[in-house]
């Protein structure tokens, strides 16, 4: 074979099996991801109403609204799978990362407003309508499951703080740190993910709310917890600091 | 949650492992590339053939240890992981091929070397029926070919500069007509190919422009000057065309 067969050998392949190919697919990918993300946005509205005061009485019409919106996801997503083969899903992964990770978190948040329970992947993949394993098709890395729950971690530390101004004392000590101690388990690499992580601490200690509220007698009547003693334990140190956060407290419950 | 512990774990390790797989291949291949470059001046090329041959098996089973960390995994998920071994690879195959036959190595001729055929295990008797091997392959994409080739293009200008240091004047020139082969292959994939492609067509051109300078002095100058003394005219005009590139 010579040089010049050689070549136009490769630049066929370039061309047919590749390069055309892979720009008009990502063109298709882009477009289907494009709806994606202003779905995911819409969801995201929807859920976000909860950290109104009047959101907090909504929240079931609100999961309701969303799970609506899950099923267009369903559809979208069921559009992304048909737009490449299944075999190069991380060929072309970059372009759906984000996306996924959003869809995973509200995915998550959504069943958490609802019944205060940490999903699992299963369960995400099975709400976006998409697989866990990857040889059964368009799956849910793990890696972006995991991504999507540290997202809502922090919707969830600013949800605690929330929901208190709202009057809603119950709910920060629903608001565990069960996560944190989860992820200690992982081993990450120094990747986005672990870059991610690194926030959940802060996460964790904005629940600190728990403290303000037990130090208030505020928790009474509502479930007394170990996790709310734990937290007053960890938090007796900082009282001054939190000492603006008085204001907040006191408008509250006059 | 040591689900996800054990599949990440799992995942990253391979990772690695692929990691320090695709460096032992650079490494090795790179020292075979240097082994090679001693044919311009020693009397028995097939012996330093051979003994780059031997190398190059050891590399190959290297990649045959990928190919198994690969099997029933997504090629695209860790493709970065080992993708500069295998261009390095290819530059050093595709370097003792052209020294020997003085022609491209094709890519299904790369490939055809990187079928695996494993050796049927002692099973317990009765699980498989014996003599069914195994076939594994390890198919170099064509992307990483076209890398690896274009980064043969500066192996041989510096062997073409080198094979005028000791006199040899059949070489040159053929090697300047085979970068020029090249240099229209690459012209005509042009920007159709991956991003790193464009960026090496920028190095080829320069070691292109060497190898043809090199040549107008033989054939210029070598009418003129006796045998002997070539390589000095030859060694202080690279010299004055190094310190042309430092200052551009």
């Amino acid at each position: 074979m010579s040089v010049t067969e050689m070549f136009s050998y490769i630049q066929a392949f370039l061309s047919a099996d590749q390069e055309i190919r892979a720009d008009v697919l990502l063109q298709d990918i882009r477009k289907v991801v494009q709806v994606l993300e202003q779905t995911a946005r819409e969801i995201l509205t929807v859920l976000q109403s909860v950290h109104q005061p009047s959101g907090f009485k909504e929240i079931p019409s609100k999961c309701a609204k969303a799970k609506e919106l899950f099923c267009t996801v369903r559809t979208q997503l069921g559009e992304l799978k048909n737009k490449f083969p299944v075999e190069q899903y991380y060929r072309f992964h970059e372009h759906w990362r984000f996306v996924l990770q959003r869809l995973a978190f509200l995915a998550a948040f959504e069943v958490y407003l609802e019944s205060a329970s940490l999903m699992t992947r299963d369960e995400v993949a099975q709400i976006l309508g998409i697989e866990v394993v990857r040889k059964k098709g368009f799956h849910l890395d793990v890696e972006d499951y995991l991504a999507g729950v540290l997202i809502m971690a922090r919707e969830l530390s600013r949800l605690a703080v929330n929901s208190v101004t709202a009057g809603d004392y119950g709910r920060p000590l629903r608001i565990s740190n069960e996560l944190d101690s989860g992820f200690r388990l992982i081993n990450l690499k120094n990747d986005p993910l672990r870059k991610r992580y690194g926030g959940l601490k802060y996460d964790v200690e904005k629940i600190e709310v728990v403290y303000d509220l037990s130090i208030r007698g505020l928790t009474k009547g509502q479930e007394e917890t170990s996790r709310a003693v734990g937290c007053g334990g960890v938090g007796l140190g900082l009282y001054p600091r939190l000492a603006p956060d008085l204001s907040i407290t006191g408008t509250v419950e006059s | 949650m040591p689900v996800f512990q054990q599949e990440l774990d799992t995942k990253h390790d391979k990772h690695e492992r692929l990691v320090k797989l695709s460096r032992d291949i650079t490494i090795e291949s790179k020292r075979t590339i240097f082994l090679l470059h001693r044919v311009t001046s020693v009397p028995d090329v097939e012996e330093v053939l051979t003994e780059a041959n031997l190398k190059l098996d050891g590399v190959r089973l290297n990649i045959r240890m990928i190919a198994e960390e690969l099997r029933g995994e997504d090629l695209h998920q860790f493709h970065r992981a080992f993708t500069p071994g295998i261009q390095e690879y290819v530059e050093a195959v595709s370097f003792h091929h052209f020294i020997r036959h003085r022609t491209l190595i094709s890519l299904e001729e790369i490939n055809t070397k990187l079928v695996f055929v494993k050796e049927p295990e002692d099973t317990p008797e009765g699980q498989q029926p014996m003599g069914t091997p195994q076939v594994l392959t390890f198919q170099v994409t064509p992307t990483d070919y076209l890398l690896g080739v274009a980064d043969l293009t500066g192996e041989l200008m510096r062997m073409c500069i080198s094979s005028v240091g000791n006199g040899d004047m059949d070489t040159p020139f053929q090697v300047s007509m085979f970068l020029r082969q090249i240099h229209d292959g690459f012209s005509y994939i042009g920007n159709t190919g991956p991003y790193e492609v464009s960026k090496k067509l920028h190095t080829l051109r320069q070691s292109l422009s060497k190898v043809e300078d090199a040549c107008y002095t033989l054939k210029v100058r070598g009418s003129e000057i006796p045998k002997h003394m070539l390589a000095d005219v030859f060694s202080s005009r690279t010299a004055m065309m190094d310190q042309d590139e430092g200052m551009a």
